[in-house]
């Protein structure tokens, strides 16, 4: 199959008012979530979940026992679904595949000299490749911040599209890593160039820089995304990443995808959470709208 | 994953309901305290009406009845105005500054601490969402309180070299849009200035006034420093035309201000009015386009469109235009309309029956003049006050609905090509209360702020009040300002 590159066409600078995201943010997250609306809010948002694990330290056991909780997520509360996706490094791909075996969870692998993008091209595409070739659904790159902020729009640019072709039938997530990139006129700008140049998810974080993802970031991609809806009439999806690790903020992303974008874009293929300790506050809260008393999380399994 | 191609002209809207749809969040009601019936606050106690008459006050959400208020006289107006002059000759006149300070800071104080009841029953009473009176509303009438209460041993220095005095009994008529925040904007400044107050609330809202009148009293405020006297249009003639009355202060209609101008004519008497508006809200081309849509938002749905200071008049620069339509199209599309106790209602019910038959009539009248009308799909319950937020497009500078204030959640939107266009059509009408600025560029904002004839421009936001701030019209809006040094002027006299 031959991917023909997209060229490079300078992408028009969007105005971002800082404050006005930000009063926006706050009105959004006055909405109150009650109720049968919690319950569901709560159950979406484990199908969207990317459970992560993405160390130094982790090894091949680690990776299968997240893989098992992906697939059981709290077997004693029956009906749960599972997660969207196991999140790991290209070489814990062929472990993760083999782990989850026939469950309907795919596989996202982290490339591109994750988490810092400081490599050659040489070195991005073979880390994309092998990631692809031994099994990854998903591909979550990186783009390079320090080009992106010296102005080299078009590098940037077209290393997305490199990838993108290297990913062959994989979708491919582009992490901006907002946190990197200083104002929410940068982030705008990284994501309507992460769209163009083929993108199918916009990412926040990569989860190893502070801040990771935060309300008013999402919202400016979301908008991104939803200009280049009408442009395009193309649905590309968002995954905030890094540091939401409780059920609320979770709920506060949620509210924030469904005024923005619609109802479309409330499931696994347009919305993702990349998180490693969400689940287990979630299914803290489902557990507590059911038997109305919170449990320690002893009863909760780590991985 | 779906990644569908689509020919531009045949993309679908984005959706907006139909899917995890957010369960009902009601405020409780439990902890308020109502009573069956209130007579006027005058002389630092709850007292029978002299006329004997009383009225009911309802929730336009419900059409229940909320409580029956006393309908004041002349003989109930003349008792307060005595009750209120003899605090200025005695305790209160004689007072210390700094003690004055005190007490308005406990008043303030003490609001903060029945906030929740405060904001819970502006909403029963009024229709507003209980997320703005709980959030702007009841934070913002403390503010008030809080700020004169640091000026009332400060008055030397409001105007440095002349020694300032207070005026004697100031006459108050407040509106039903915001009742409690504007009787703060009233009572706070006349108090630290030193004067003594009569003040009407609107007959459609007076239930938190005599909520302030509880408070008040709780405070130990000097007996007849701050009467409160229910009522109608007579009840505020009344309080105009009485000679007791050193200076009026008026906001609401401007018929009824001119009528008020008219009455103290040739009096002695000072007066500061604050009137309707038709505000221009313009957004050039290189705004913030998804920000400005919220503050077209905030501009004309905030309260359901019962501001003074509303943004009704939509200009958007033609190169934007559709795009920003798009954009509000759908951002109305999330706004929820119903019950005002509702913590996720975004607009809550129209005032009264009689405001909401006025909005009624310019919606037809809209129509009528070829505008183009717009309103998002959504229901209403079938009890109470409702107006959806509306949209007419392609309105005319000749038509009626850009002329004339509505007062509801409608908004006129017209587009231009230039900034010196754009600036001649904001300040072609008879109103100047205020107007707001989009655009991201600094230079332009100076450029435009310094034309538009209106007593509060906002630039890159809208309906942003603070206590310090003065606020106040120009020509058909009224004179005066409240907020700020300014405010207190109105209530002071120099040598």
């Amino acid at each position: 199959m031959s991917y023909k590159l997209p060229k490079y066409i300078p992408v028009e600078r969007v105005e971002i008012d800082t404050i006005g995201v930000e009063e926006r943010v706050a009105r959004l997250n006055t909405r109150s979530i009650k109720k049968e609306s919690k319950v569901e809010a709560l159950k979406m948002a484990l199908t969207m979940m990317d459970l992560t694990t993405l160390e130094g330290k982790d090894s091949e056991g680690k990776v299968k026992q997240l893989c098992y909780k992906a697939a059981h997520l709290h077997d004693v509360f029956p009906g749960l679904p599972t997660v969207a996706a196991i999140c790991v490094y290209p070489t814990m791909v062929a472990t993760a595949k083999k782990a989850l075996g026939n469950a309907k969870i795919n596989v996202a692998a982290v490339s591109t000299a994750f988490p810092s993008g400081q490599g050659p091209m040489s070195v991005k595409l073979d880390d994309t490749k092998f990631a692809v070739d031994n099994g990854a659904d998903e591909i979550d790159m990186v783009i390079s911040r320090g080009k992106f902020l010296a102005g080299e729009y078009s590098f940037v640019f077209d290393e997305i599209a490199a990838i993108k072709e290297a990913c062959g039938k994989a979708h491919l997530k582009v992490i901006l890593e907002t946190g990197e990139l200083e104002t929410l006129d940068n982030v705008r700008l990284a994501s309507d160039i992460a769209i163009a140049a083929g993108g199918d998810f916009i990412k926040t974080s990569t989860g190893k820089v502070q801040p990771a993802a935060t309300l008013p970031v999402t919202l400016v991609m979301l908008e991104a995304i939803r200009d280049h809806y009408y442009k395009t009439g193309i649905k590309i999806g968002m995954k905030p990443a890094g540091g939401i690790a409780k059920s609320k903020l979770a709920l506060q992303y949620l509210v924030m995808v469904k005024e923005t974008l619609g109802i479309d874009w409330l499931n696994n293929e347009l919305f993702r959470f990349g998180a490693s300790s969400l689940a287990n506050d979630v299914l803290m809260q489902l557990v507590k709208e059911q038997t109305g008393v919170y449990q320690s999380l002893d009863y909760f399994s780590k991985d | 994953m779906a990644k569908k191609k689509t020919d531009t002209t045949t993309i679908e809207p984005l959706k907006f309901s139909g899917a995890w749809d957010y369960a009902p969040a009601p405020e409780s009601t439990g902890h308020i305290k109502l009573e069956k019936r209130y007579g006027h606050f005058i002389d630092g106690k709850f007292v029978e009406p002299l006329s004997k008459k009383y009225f009911a006050t309802y929730s336009p959400s419900t059409e229940e009845k909320l409580a029956d208020v006393a309908d004041g006289n002349a003989a109930d107006v003349d008792a307060a105005v005595k009750a209120a002059r003899k605090a200025y000759n005695g305790e209160w006149g004689k007072m210390p500054a700094a003690e004055r300070g005190k007490y308005i800071y406990r008043i303030a104080r003490l609001m903060q601490e029945r906030s929740r009841e405060l904001a819970v029953i502006e909403s029963m009473d009024g229709g507003k969402p209980i997320r703005e009176s709980r959030d702007v509303d009841v934070p913002l009438a403390c503010a008030h309180f809080f700020y004169y209460a640091g000026w009332a041993d400060k008055l030397d220095y409001v105007s440095p070299g002349r020694k300032p005095k207070s005026l004697g009994v100031a006459g108050q008529i407040i509106p039903w849009n915001f009742p409690l925040l504007m009787a703060a904007w009233k009572i706070a400044p006349a108090l630290a200035a030193g004067n003594t107050v009569v003040l009407k609330p609107a007959e459609t809202t007076p239930l938190t006034a005599l909520k302030l009148a509880e408070i008040i009293r709780d405070a130990g405020l000097p007996a007849g420093v701050v009467n409160i006297v229910t009522g109608a249009g007579a009840t505020g003639a009344a309080i105009v035309n009485h000679p007791g009355v050193d200076k009026v202060a008026f906001t609401g209609s401007t018929d009824v201000g001119k009528i008020i101008q008219k009455a103290i004519a040739g009096t002695n008497k000072k007066l500061t009015l604050e009137l309707g508006g038709k505000a221009a809200n313009i957004i050039f081309e290189d705004a913030a386009l998804d920000q400005a849509v919220e503050g077209i938002v905030n501009g004309i749905f905030f309260n359901q469109g019962h501001v003074c200071c509303a943004g009704s008049r939509l200009f958007v620069q033609e190169s934007v235009a559709d795009e920003v339509i798009r954009k509000l199209k759908d951002r109305m599309q999330t706004l929820v309309v119903g019950d005002p106790l509702d913590k996720n209602t975004d607009i809550g019910a129209i005032n009264s029956k009689e405001q909401l038959a006025t909005i009624n009539k310019y919606l037809k009248i809209g129509v009528n003049e070829g505008a183009e009308i717009y309103q998002p799909k959504c229901s209403v319950p079938s009890k109470g006050y409702w107006c959806k937020p509306t949209l007419f497009l392609n309105a005319s500078q000749s038509h009626r609905i850009v002329q004339e204030e509505i007062f509801g959640p409608v908004l006129a939107v017209q587009t231009f090509r230039t900034i010196d266009e754009v600036i001649e059509k904001a300040n072609n009408t008879p109103y100047g209360l205020s107007a707001g600025v989009w655009t991201d560029k600094g230079s332009k904002i100076f450029k435009v702020t310094q034309k538009l004839r209106a007593g509060v421009v906002w630039a890159n936001t809208y309906n942003k009040f603070d206590p310090t701030s003065p606020f106040g019209g120009y020509k058909e809006s009224g004179f005066g300002r409240e907020g700020g040094l300014h405010g207190l002027l109105p209530y002071l006299k120099f040598d």
